[in-house]
């Protein structure tokens, strides 16, 4: 496939791999969370990691939005194909997510739940227009790629009084869950999540641009780049992180320059601001309630915010007990640190959020990785490692290289690019 | 007294009714004019409640009867490259040839939703009917039922196949062993994109067709060409390339590891899948077969395969391993490694 393979080209990627390891200083460590799913997915499924120096580590952020969905807001969708009749309209990657009392949206479904995948909005607005004495809602999840088709919808359905037409608006805010994790304890004093600097989202960042990511380099001393969802993409944007490390440097750069621009999808950001407005706070699953991190239908569009037409109100619910997806979107746990990973919790039987969609951190590292789980735990570089002074933490005032690293005393490390996740040290 | 006379099915125009069903006239004048019109062989005309057929001469001490049988339900009917009629005959074919088994015979049972339109179901008749005369297999029973509107989804298709086992062969997803070369027929994807650009929801345009086709010819030239040395056939249908060789990894108790740049996938398959957000090892095929084969026999084996219709782009994918998991494991184009799982729900797209 021509504009897709040249990203995906091994010979390039032993190359940036061989520039990786030849600059990346042996006597650190490097920690990277690469926040959204889509990254997630590219490390795992084209074997990035090991193509990594020992060193070099990728902690998986919270940028899966299936995975941020809160078990009730899928019950809230539930309700509204069980109880009420709407004919729901999802994304594939929202039917499997457990829910409350056992359901899922595809058991819903089994159980009579007029429930139908689609590929956009505008197929849901589609099914409205056939069905005019249903009730049509659809399910509207996503960061900052999905809210403007969801935008468009609600405008159109507006212009042209599609009546029976309604949106469930879960769409949630990139910056705001970056800043959440920043200012988390685990980050600022804690120390046990060491990151060293973000990739970037690639989809998000069409569309609001790279400016938003200023501040999260400039108060919080994170180099930042924003890269493509493709593996050599993710390759080069590490070897960029490794270098503004070195250098002390903590900027936002640009490696995904074939489509992202500073400023952004202008007309898009128009567009959302016309339909919505902000929350003052809504809840993710795993990071608890975030404020202002996600958007509601504006009062001027009310007649298509299902919430507001169906009277729905929000009741959080718990997550499984033994379920670590809290702490993994966070950073600080892995998909291995948790008991129920791969026993009880499977793709076919996902307990907790992150083991549904492919980009969830526990699907993509049992689906693609888990083979890694079986070898013996090669003793990693790290491990051979000095002792290393605890850094900061906090981070605000502290530059990337002074401290020597982020890696604190008793932090939890693994060995992921040498081939032993599921290894950890204290 | 008049001769009796019959109207004659009006396929253009007419729809399957209850009565067709019923077992009286209409579902005789059905049968006759439309089933067995297409499908005329000396053993359907016995018209008996069921086929007496001549056993083929085998030692009956070493001499084994294979049966197969596989349910159709595809949506759309019709897609490019085949169709439900064509599919139902090569499915069983293809379950009955994967044992090394020559097939024999086939029954076809139809359960038909009532007001379908005689034409489609006189179009998806004749496809079968061809299909089954080009595979050389015939179909000799068979049986119709009709559901009220609503309760099917036009026409659902049962079909069962008797084949024989020559003494000597013995193949099985049992029977992998490490070392062991895996071998694929050609490419995979084309037959799930061909139906998926069809559906309703998605249609996009695609120059794909289904790859749909009966395999035992293929079979028994690789057969043929090194006795002994084929140890598994399988043909990936639903889940994939991916689910069949963990089935076969399973079985056998041993792992696999493929060559991602070795797996041919065609463009068109490559780029509808990366617009679907799916992955071609996890698309279903009708057309095409992995063989695990000992080592040394291999290359005698794949030029066989390539000197043959359906195997001209035949391709050494990967090997067997020993491993106490049964991973599948495949080495990317990329230049790393990764786990092939099995397939987990339907294969769902991502978002973004």
């Amino acid at each position: 496939m021509k504009y897709i393979d040249e990203f995906r080209d091994g010979d390039l990627a032993r190359q940036i791999g061989a520039r990786i390891a030849a600059e990346a200083h042996t006597d650190r460590r490097y920690s990277f969370m690469e926040f959204c799913g889509g990254h997630t997915h590219a490390i795992s499924r084209y074997g990035v990691l090991e193509l990594l120096p020992p060193n070099v580590r990728m902690i998986h952020g919270p940028g899966c939005p299936v995975c941020v969905l809160p078990i009730g807001r899928i019950d809230l969708a539930i309700r509204l194909a069980l109880e009420r009749g709407a004919i729901l309209c999802t994304y594939g990657d929202t039917m499997r997510v457990p829910a409350s009392d056992s359901l899922s949206l595809i058991k819903a479904k089994a159980r009579g739940g007029d429930i139908r995948m689609v590929y956009s909005a505008a197929d849901a607005m589609a099914i409205a227009r056939a069905n005019p004495q249903r009730e049509v809602v659809f399910f509207a999840i996503g960061f900052e790629t999905t809210t403007p088709p969801t935008a468009l919808a609600i405008r159109d359905a507006a212009r042209e009084g599609l009546a029976n037409f309604s949106v469930l608006c879960c769409h949630v805010l990139t910056p705001s869950a970056i800043t959440h994790i920043l200012e988390s304890p685990e980050v600022r004093q804690l120390g046990t999540v060491p990151i060293d600097g973000f990739i970037g989202p690639a989809h998000v960042s069409i569309v609001i641009g790279s400016a938003p990511y200023d501040h999260f380099a400039e108060e919080y001393r994170k180099p930042v780049v924003i890269a493509g969802f493709e593996p050599l993409d993710v390759m080069q944007a590490i070897l960029m992180l490794v270098r503004q490390v070195n250098e002390g440097r903590a900027h936002v750069e640009n490696e995904f320059t074939r489509a992202v621009t500073p400023e952004g999808n202008l007309k898009a950001q128009a567009l959302v601001s016309e339909v919505f407005e902000l929350r003052p706070s809504f809840e993710w699953r795993g990071l608890g309630e975030v404020p202002y991190s996600a958007l509601k239908i504006r009062e001027a569009f009310a007649a298509f915010d299902a919430e507001r037409r169906f009277d729905l109100s929000y009741t959080p619910v718990a997550d499984n007990k033994a379920c670590e997806c809290g702490a993994i979107l966070r950073g600080v746990k892995k998909p291995t640190d948790c008991k129920i990973f791969g026993t009880v919790c499977t793709p076919e039987n996902p307990v907790g959020s992150c083991m549904v969609s492919s980009e969830g951190a526990c699907a993509a590292h049992y689906t693609y990785g888990r083979f890694r789980d079986t070898q013996p735990a090669t003793p990693c570089a790290a491990s051979r490692l000095p002792p290393l002074s605890p850094s900061a933490g906090g981070g605000r005032h502290q530059r990337p290289g002074e401290a020597g690293s982020s890696v604190p005393l008793g932090g939890v490390v693994s060995c992921v690019a040498s081939g032993a996740p599921g290894a950890t040290e204290s | 007294m008049k001769k009796n006379y019959i109207r004659p099915l009006d396929i253009k125009h007419g729809r399957i009714d209850m009565s067709h069903g019923a077992g009286g006239k209409a579902a005789a004048q059905l049968i006759e004019e439309l089933f067995l019109a297409a499908f005329d062989n000396e053993f359907l005309r016995q018209g008996d409640d069921g086929a007496v057929l001549a056993l083929p001469a085998f030692d009956p001490a070493q001499g084994r009867l294979v049966m197969a049988t596989d349910g159709h339900v595809i949506s759309p009917l019709f897609f490019p490259g085949g169709d439900i009629g064509c599919l139902s005959v090569h499915g069983t074919v293809n379950d009955v040839a994967m044992s090394g088994a020559k097939p024999l015979y086939l029954s076809a049972s139809f359960i038909i939703e009532e007001g379908f339109p005689l034409i489609d179901l006189q179009r998806i008749v004749k496809s079968m009917a061809a299909a089954s005369r080009e595979a050389g297999v015939p179909v000799v029973t068979g049986d119709t039922k009709v559901v009220e509107q609503g309760k099917g989804d036009g026409v659902f298709i049962s079909t069962t196949g008797v084949g024989v086992l020559p003494p000597g062969v013995s193949i099985s997803g049992r029977n992998a062993r490490p070392g062991d070369v895996l071998l694929l027929s050609g490419s995979i994807g084309d037959h799930g994109v061909a139906v998926l650009s069809q559906r309703e929801s998605l249609s996009f345009e695609t120059t794909i067709e289904s790859d749909t086709a009966a395999l035992h010819t293929l079979v028994a030239a690789m057969l043929a060409a090194a006795p002994g040395a084929v140890r598994v056939l399988r043909d990936p249908t639903r889940g994939g390339l991916a689910t069949t060789l963990n089935e076969v990894a399973r079985q056998s108790g041993v792992g696999m590891l493929l060559q991602e740049a070795a797996i041919p996938v065609k463009p068109q398959v490559d780029a509808a899948c990366e617009l679907l957000g799916l992955d071609p090892l996890y698309v279903a095929n009708e057309g095409k077969l992995i063989a695990v084969v000992a080592p040394e026999f291999a290359d005698v084996v794949l030029a066989a395969m390539r000197a043959h219709r359906l195997g001209q782009d035949a391709a050494r994918i990967g090997e067997v391993t020993a491993d106490p998991h049964h991973f599948v494991q495949m080495a990317t184009r990329f230049g790393g490694r990764r786990v092939v799982d099995w397939l987990s729900g339907e294969q769902l797209p991502r978002i973004c």
